[in-house]
């Protein structure tokens, strides 16, 4: 059972499928829709055996899959996981179907199929798959590049008003930050070309090169400037509210959940075990940002009248809390790091779903076009209302012991840092619960009861009718829609939310699994950077999450 | 007084070469003999035979390295490579040229290229339904001299080739059927200025003989090496690289790209963009390797500043295109940039992977682009071609496959992974790093990122836009295009993802003999 190739079947199964889906013909929308659910549960599946296959004591990478692919250059095809990577790929798992559960029953913008949306979703996963589970720094690159294109795609053609302008803002800033890693990525092969007699792109060889201390430094930037844009931490964050207001929902928590932690995936894997001495020079820098990120992002977000602008902004702010886990340089604050990276797509993307499904029943992304929507959608409030909690970090919650193994990880060495983001999580319940407080509370209002009100009164000016806000939603005969807005949760967007909610509950009460998976992988990272490995405490937040 | 010595000729090493010719000229009998019926087909069966038995020839040839023509000639890896990549362009192009179901007048050059733009008469050429077919031998000539200019081993060679490969080409810019006055514009500037680099190159050639005694790129680098830094030999190299330079439409020498690049018939411009690169940037590593290619000769801080400058110049007067064609024109100036990126990775002692890298560049280059440009022979209005940026807008919607092939060709020339043209990217960004060029990469990954926003500004116009009411169509490809395209398309997705068999062809080639 452990030779099959788990890995590349996960590459090439929603490969596959993408490539099936595309080639239905038009009209088959259904059909579409059944067989990306079933490859993308596949995948799960796949996922979730090969998690099965995975020794927690074994080698640091497992596994593996390597075939020579670019001899010349001595690029692999090699694929491998360790703990980190391996609970992304559960991640992308989990995420991918019920995204397209969430997506199941969206009208599509005029000219555009659900054929070729999930077709794109599939695409995008192989990508993300590969990204994560490359072993090859080459190999790696080239999927970080080529996920944007399908990424591209999804916010192009079926986002929000302003889509074209986000794809392309999204398209550059990615494409920038990763030519500069490209340029990093040659240095090193040049690097390891002059200290091992043959240039190679395998990560475990050049793991072992010994780089003289200037050019470190500037590989380090090269890959460091491509993994701030993608994480994104304060400064090179401007293009993610817009990508992230402007996308479909799916496409939303796929690139906030999933694609942003290339970024954060990337510090651990390629910065700081590359290029140790570099890491540890420029790490009170990154530091800077990361905490900047924290505060500046909370602030921004409270500001925000756009529910997806602002959860957005919240996902900054969050990145700023994995960025300081990771160069805090501790066992315990990387791992707090790495389980920030999962929860955090878990419950940023149920966020971002129910944010969606209340979108789709408003047609409008403004704060201030609803109220009161708790007292006739009870379900729906509730699961903001989790997932809003979730986010904040609420004891008992998943976030939390992420949360609370980053500050405390980072405190004994960097208590400044520490202290400065604990204020952040005052500022995250600050934004959640009111934007929780004047959309679900208060007396009935806003565009979903429209209809009980004057005309005059009605809907915001801001969002004409017909207006498409994404894939969720195109409420062109309001009439049609007024009958349909205050509908509570639906059978299926139900279970969309259920495995979610599970999940925030089950790792927030028993995390011991996940980091059980994680903490020999980050354990070795911290030992490639040569920090005090420490050794982890046994930890059991769940307990003092219920207290 | 002795008798004047003929040169030893090897005929099998100048096979390529003669199969080119001897297509040109039995071409041009046929224009004069052959009956008006049969002379469409007669003449694109002449050009392709000719072309691919250049190409088969080289192959053959393979592996062979000598000095033939009294030391005129080189035969060796790496201009065989280059005469093989331009023989196969030529003979895309020439599938591009005998397209006939696009124009509804059965072809897209001209009758009678002389009458006065905006007459009568030439009101009446747009429509009629004569068809010349002067440009397939003109086709040959220009190839036949592309090839030479990459063999040539000694620098009147050299200039002939140039102006071999140049004459035909200032010819062709002035046939497009449609648009006139922006075809003889194209033609007289490009034919005005080409004379002019061309006077420049030959100033060079005397300076670069004053100071060494010869002609021959071997005996120049012998000079070279004993003199060290001979005013009258740098200003010579100095002249020689504005001549070349400027067929390669490199920056500042690029001023009549974009205007020739619009105004030539679309199928000549593709022409043109791929196969001339590949002949200049051939003669340049010829030039600077063979007879510069020493650690006494620092050619390489005038190629620095001409990469940049050339890289900055193409991407950024690039995103201000609105024309489909001058946006092409001043990407080609940005890749001719990259492409000196790989010119600079020759070591100190002579090796290097910068002739590897160039030569790989080059024919990913100009698949890619020939590809691109075939594309937007497909996308027409009553008016011929719609070119500006706005026609097409929702392109995706009337024409799928279009969209989807054109943004392929896009994110090629962008340099995407899973395309050749990152393979691409990345040969020559590796030659320049291994010598140490790093700021230079540098500011190519900076333009290569501002380059994307102009190819894929018209990616997003194709898809994200509401096509307009009265757009253009697509046209209904014919045999010819869409082999072309079927060929383009399928080699830019192969060398992106199984580079390998060529890189290590281009390896193997990269011999230069002196």
């Amino acid at each position: 059972m452990s030779g099959f190739p788990w890995l590349l079947a996960m590459i090439v199964v929603p490969a596959v499928g993408s490539a099936a889906v595309a080639a239905l013909p038009r009209g088959r929308e259904l059909l579409a829709k059944q067989v990306a659910l079933g490859v993308s549960l596949l995948v799960l599946v796949l996922a979730g055996l090969a998690t099965v296959a995975f020794d927690t004591g074994g080698p640091r990478f497992q596994l593996t899959t390597s075939v020579s692919w670019i001899a010349d250059f001595g690029v692999s095809f090699a694929l491998g996981v360790d703990g980190i990577a391996l609970v992304m790929l559960l991640l992308i798992g989990v995420l991918v179907p019920v995204v397209l559960l969430a997506s199941w029953a969206d009208t599509m913008p005029a000219n555009r199929s659900m054929r070729s949306y999930v077709a794109w979703l599939l695409l995008l996963e192989a990508m993300m798959v590969g990204v994560f589970a490359a072993t090859d720094v080459f190999l790696f690159y080239v999927f970080f590049e080529a996920m944007l294109v399908p990424m591209y795609f999804l916010i192009g053609s079926y986002g929000g008003p302003r889509r074209q302008y986000a794809a392309m803002k999204f398209f550059l800033y990615s494409l920038f930050g990763g030519l500069i890693m490209l340029a990093a990525v040659i240095g090193l092969y040049v690097v390891s070309s002059s200290q091992l007699g043959r240039g190679t792109f395998a990560f475990d060889a050049l793991r072992q090169l010994d780089i003289d201390p200037g050019v470190q430094k500037l590989l380090f930037l090269g890959f460091f400037l491509a993994f701030a844009i993608k994480a994104p931490l304060v400064p090179f964050h401007t293009w993610l509210p817009d990508s992230g207001a402007e996308a479909p929902i799916g496409g939303a928590v796929l690139l906030v959940g999933v694609l942003d932690k290339v970024g954060t995936f990337g510090f651990l894997r390629y910065c700081l075990p590359l290029f140790p001495d570099a890491a540890r020079e420029l790490a009170p820098w990154v530091l800077v940002l990361a905490v900047v990120g924290i505060l500046y992002a909370a602030l921004l977000a409270m500001g925000q009248s756009d529910m997806k602008r602002l959860v957005s902004y919240t996902s900054i702010a969050h990145f700023g809390f994995i960025a300081l886990g990771i160069f805090a340089f501790t066992t315990e604050a990387a791992t707090g790091a790495v389980l920030y990276m999962v929860n955090h797509g878990i419950a940023t993307g149920l966020l971002f779903l129910v944010v969606g499904m209340l979108i789709g029943r408003g047609g409008s992304r403004q704060i201030r076009d609803y109220g009161g929507v708790a007292a006739k959608a009870p379900l729906l409030a509730g699961a903001l209302l989790i997932a809003g909690l979730a986010s904040l970090s609420l004891p008992g919650t998943n976030s939390f012991v992420s949360e609370l193994l980053v500050l405390i990880g980072s405190f004994p060495t960097r208590p400044v840092f520490a202290i400065l983001a604990t204020a952040g999580m005052i500022l995250a319940a600050l934004y959640i619960l009111l934007m929780y407080q004047r959309t679900m509370q208060g007396p009935p209002r806003g565009v979903l009861f429209a209809g009980d009100e004057e005309p005059a009164a009605g809907p915001a000016p801001a969002v004409p009718a017909g207006t498409s806000v994404g894939a969720t939603a195109v409420l062109d005969a309001p009439a049609r829609a007024r009958t349909r807005r205050v509908q509570d949760l639906s059978g299926r967007e139900l279970a969309v939310v259920a495995p979610l909610i599970a999940l925030i509950v089950v790792l927030g009460v028993y995390p011991q699994p996940l980091i059980d998976l994680v903490q020999p992988a980050v354990a070795a990272t911290m030992g490639d950077i040569g920090s005090d490995p420490g050794g982890i405490t046994p930890i059991h937040p769940g307990s003092e999450g219920t207290n | 007084m002795g008798a004047i010595q003929a040169p030893q000729l090897s005929l099998a090493a100048l096979a390529p070469l003669l199969f080119v010719f001897a297509a040109a000229a039995v071409g041009v009998l046929v224009e004069a003999f052959a009956p008006r019926r049969v002379r469409h087909p007669v003449q694109v069966a002449v050009a392709l035979v000719g072309m691919v038995g250049a190409f088969a020839s080289t192959l053959l040839l393979a592996g062979s390295q000598e000095v033939t023509a009294g030391r005129a000639l080189a035969v060796d890896g790496a201009a065989l490579f280059l005469q093989a990549t331009i023989a196969g362009l030529g003979a895309l192009s020439v599938l591009l040229f005998a397209e006939r179901s696009l124009d509804p007048a059965g072809s897209a050059f001209v009758a009678s290229a002389a009458v006065p733009a905006g007459s009568v008469r030439d009101a009446e050429l747009a429509t009629s339904a004569r068809v010349q077919t002067e440009v397939y031998p003109l086709a040959s000539f220009a190839v036949g001299g592309m090839m030479l200019f990459t063999a040539a081993n000694d620098l009147l060679i050299m200039f002939v080739a140039l102006e071999v490969l140049s004459l035909p080409l200032y010819l062709m810019s002035g046939l497009a059927r449609r648009r006139r006055l922006l075809s003889q514009e194209a033609a007289v500037k490009y034919f005005l200025l080409g004379a002019f680099a061309s006077a420049f190159f030959l100033y060079g050639l005397a300076l670069v003989y004053g100071a060494t005694g010869s002609v021959q790129l071997a005996d120049i680098r012998t000079a070279a090496g004993a003199g060290g830094t001979d005013t009258l030999l740098v200003l010579g190299l100095g002249l020689l690289m504005v001549g070349l330079m400027f067929k390669a439409s490199v920056a500042p020498f690029h001023t009549w790209t974009p205007d020739v690049y619009q105004g030539a018939p679309t199928p000549v411009t593709a022409f043109m963009a791929a196969a001339t690169k590949v002949a200049a940037f051939g003669a340049v590593l010829r030039l600077l390797y063979v007879a510069f290619g020493t650690a006494d000769w620092t050619w390489r801080p005038l190629v620095y500043g001409l990469a940049i400058v050339s890289m900055v110049v193409g991407a950024v007067l690039g995103l201000t295109q609105t024309d489909v064609k001058r946006m092409l024109a001043y990407s080609s100036i940005a890749h001719a940039g990259f492409l000196l990126t790989g010119v600079i990775g020759l070591a100190n002692d002579g090796s290097g992977p910068g002739l590897a890298a160039t030569m790989f560049y080059l024919l990913t280059y100009g698949l890619t682009t020939l590809g691109a440009f075939a594309v937007i022979t497909l996308v027409r209005d009553g008016d011929g071609e719609a070119t500006h940026l706005s026609q097409w807008a929702g392109l995706a919607q009337r024409s799928p496959l279009t969209a989807g092939l054109m943004t392929f060709f896009l994110l090629a020339l962008a340099g995407i992974p899973l395309t050749s043209g990152f393979t691409g990217k990345f040969v020559v960004f590796r030659a320049a790093i291994e010598v140490g060029a790093w700021p230079l990469v540098v500011v190519a990954v900076l333009t290569s990122a501002v380059a994307a926003f102009f190819y894929l500004r018209l990616v997003v116009l194709m898809y994200f836009s509401d096509p307009a009411p009265d757009g253009p169509t697509v046209g209904v490809a014919g045999l010819p295009t869409t082999v072309v395209l079927a060929v383009t398309a399928a080699a830019t997705l192969v060398l992106g993802i199984v580079p390998g068999p060529l890189l290590d062809l281009a390896q193997s080639a990269a011999v230069l003999v002196g």
